[in-house]
């Protein structure tokens, strides 16, 4: 056995650590947080996700709110999806791009209720970085960006039954009217909560945003209630089986939206930073692109692991793999170079000293179960 | 508490080994097997395979982390525990039943470097 690691440096804790601690979770650091890992087991939290009812703590989220007349202008200037014409209490998934395409994060956009009103929320290791990105951008459009990342806490309640448990135990009947990507507006103790129908497991569910105190208040009522406390360690295998990115794994400074194969959230009639670098990217002008590759063996294909032809030629490398919890299969994301992306080409997979054979499959490797 | 049995060897990499004639059988420990949580994937090599002391012989896979597999002495791998292929779950039932690979040590003085029991439960330090 190798040794196991001992974190080191000043850590953050979100408004939930003490409940985390109180409930025996397994913490570790993760994005500069002391993080639960898990607090029953990977496995048992993975399918309380999948079958019923989970929550997570992901307080470590950034927001950040952009305001003034030229807020619609600006977002849509960083953003590479569309946000004009976006209805108030919608939400739209996309990225934030280097001009030369790279990504700086991938986020979400709010539209909010109020005019010229959008929050941004962003991955927990991006906040620092992404705020000054921001704020470097926003010279020259007249709007107001503000990081208010430390004043919001944040659940995410995710599962089949999510509807259910959050109407029971919270009373919101409005949750119910909400699409996938859509939020409402409630109160909380007077102080505003905003209930969106969005997550990153693959399953229906919300995610809750409130101040810490209430979010303190609302997770030990969900835990009364009997929701299963998850941690980061079945969010990492829920979202990965949903073929959804991690940035930092799948999206970083040199992997791009294209290569990542999210071109659907990039939108080109309109000028955004990065556009110029991803349509020529989009036109074939790539070397690597994101594919799903699943092996036929019980062993497991890590991140950093080579990819590899059946001559023993390196193309690639895994971003993340499991030996899949719901569809009990050995699969991974890859970088691999273009000529080899294409859906059943077959590819190797390099786990220590041994070569196991597989090929390419779609990186949506479980049938998501969103709201309509 | 993690379970130490007497009269085995440990290696600080959490391996244990039981001496039976030229034969050492190599498994992992009640500690380590909690460390991991619960074990998916035994990686093991095969049958003639040479092994090194300090050197990496197979992994243990949980569903996040892979830990490798050190070999707490030197020789040939003559028997393989097979039924951890289907069973790995076995290992975290019962570390020390649960046996991995038996080497045909080259260099029994290796065993030298070992810990017994008691110095062992001093490294864990429970």
């Amino acid at each position: 056995m190798s040794e196991i690691e001992i974190p080191l440096g000043e850590l953050q804790r979100t408004c939930l650590y003490d409940a985390h601690v109180a409930l025996g979770a397994k913490m570790s650091p993760f994005a500069g947080f002391m993080m639960p890992i898990q607090y029953e087991g990977i496995v048992a939290e993975h399918n309380a996700v999948r079958q019923k009812a989970g929550m997570f703590d992901v307080s470590h989220m950034g927001e950040i709110f952009v305001e003034g007349p030229d807020a619609e202008a600006f977002v849509n200037y960083i953003f590479t999806n569309e946000v004009r014409g976006m209805a108030p209490g919608k939400v739209l998934y996309g990225m934030m791009c280097y001009p030369d395409g790279g990504t700086v994060d991938d986020l979400l956009v709010y539209k909010e209720f109020q005019a010229d009103h959008f929050l941004l929320v962003v991955n927990a290791a991006n906040i620092a970085k992404d705020f000054a990105w921001i704020q470097e951008q926003v010279k020259g459009f007249d709007c107001q960006v503000r990081n208010e990342s430390a004043d919001w806490g944040q659940i995410a309640l995710q599962g089949p039954e999510a509807e259910k448990c959050l109407v029971a135990v919270l009373g919101y009947k409005e949750a119910s009217a909400l699409g996938f990507y859509e939020f409402c507006d409630v109160e909380y103790k007077g102080k505003r909560l905003i209930l969106s129908r969005t997550g990153y497991t693959g399953e229906d569910g919300f995610e809750l945003y409130t101040t810490p105190e209430n979010i303190v208040e609302i997770w030990d009522l969900f835990v009364k209630a009997g929701v299963a406390p998850c941690g980061l360690g079945c969010r990492d295998t829920l979202r990965f089986e949903a073929g959804l990115p991690l940035y930092g794994d799948e999206l970083s400074p040199e992997i791009s939206p294209v290569m990542a194969g999210l071109g659907m959230f990039c939108k080109y009639e309109k000028d955004f930073v990065g556009k110029d670098a991803l349509l020529d990217q989009k036109a074939g002008n790539l070397k690597r692109k994101l594919v799903g590759i699943e092996i036929a063996d019980k062993a497991i294909p890590r991140a950093g692991y080579p990819v590899e032809t059946a001559e023993g030629k390196e193309v690639g490398v895994v971003t993340t793999g499991y030996h899949s919890i719901s569809l009990d299969k050995s699969i991974c994301f890859a970088l691999v170079d273009k000529d080899f992306a294409a859906l059943d080409t077959p590819l190797c997979i390099r786990i220590r000293k041994k070569v196991f054979p597989g090929k390419v499959v779609k990186k949506r490797f479980y049938q998501t179960n969103y709201k309509k | 508490m993690s379970k130490i049995l007497d009269g085995l060897k440990y290696s600080e990499s959490h391996e244990w080994v039981k001496v039976e004639g030229n034969i050492a059988v190599v498994g992992v420990s009640d500690f380590a097997q909690k460390e991991m949580g619960d074990i998916t994937y035994v990686d093991m090599p095969e049958v003639d395979d040479e092994v090194s002391a300090g050197e990496e012989f197979g992994a243990l896979e949980s569903v996040k982390a892979s830990s490798e597999l050190i070999s707490p002495v030197s020789g040939k791998v003559v028997e393989v525990n097979g039924e951890l292929e289907d069973a790995p779950e076995k290992v975290n039932e019962d570390a020390y039943a649960a046996w991995i690979i038996k080497v045909e040590m080259a260099d029994a003085s290796e065993l030298d470097a070992l810990m017994d029991a008691a110095g062992y439960k001093a490294q864990i330090g429970e």
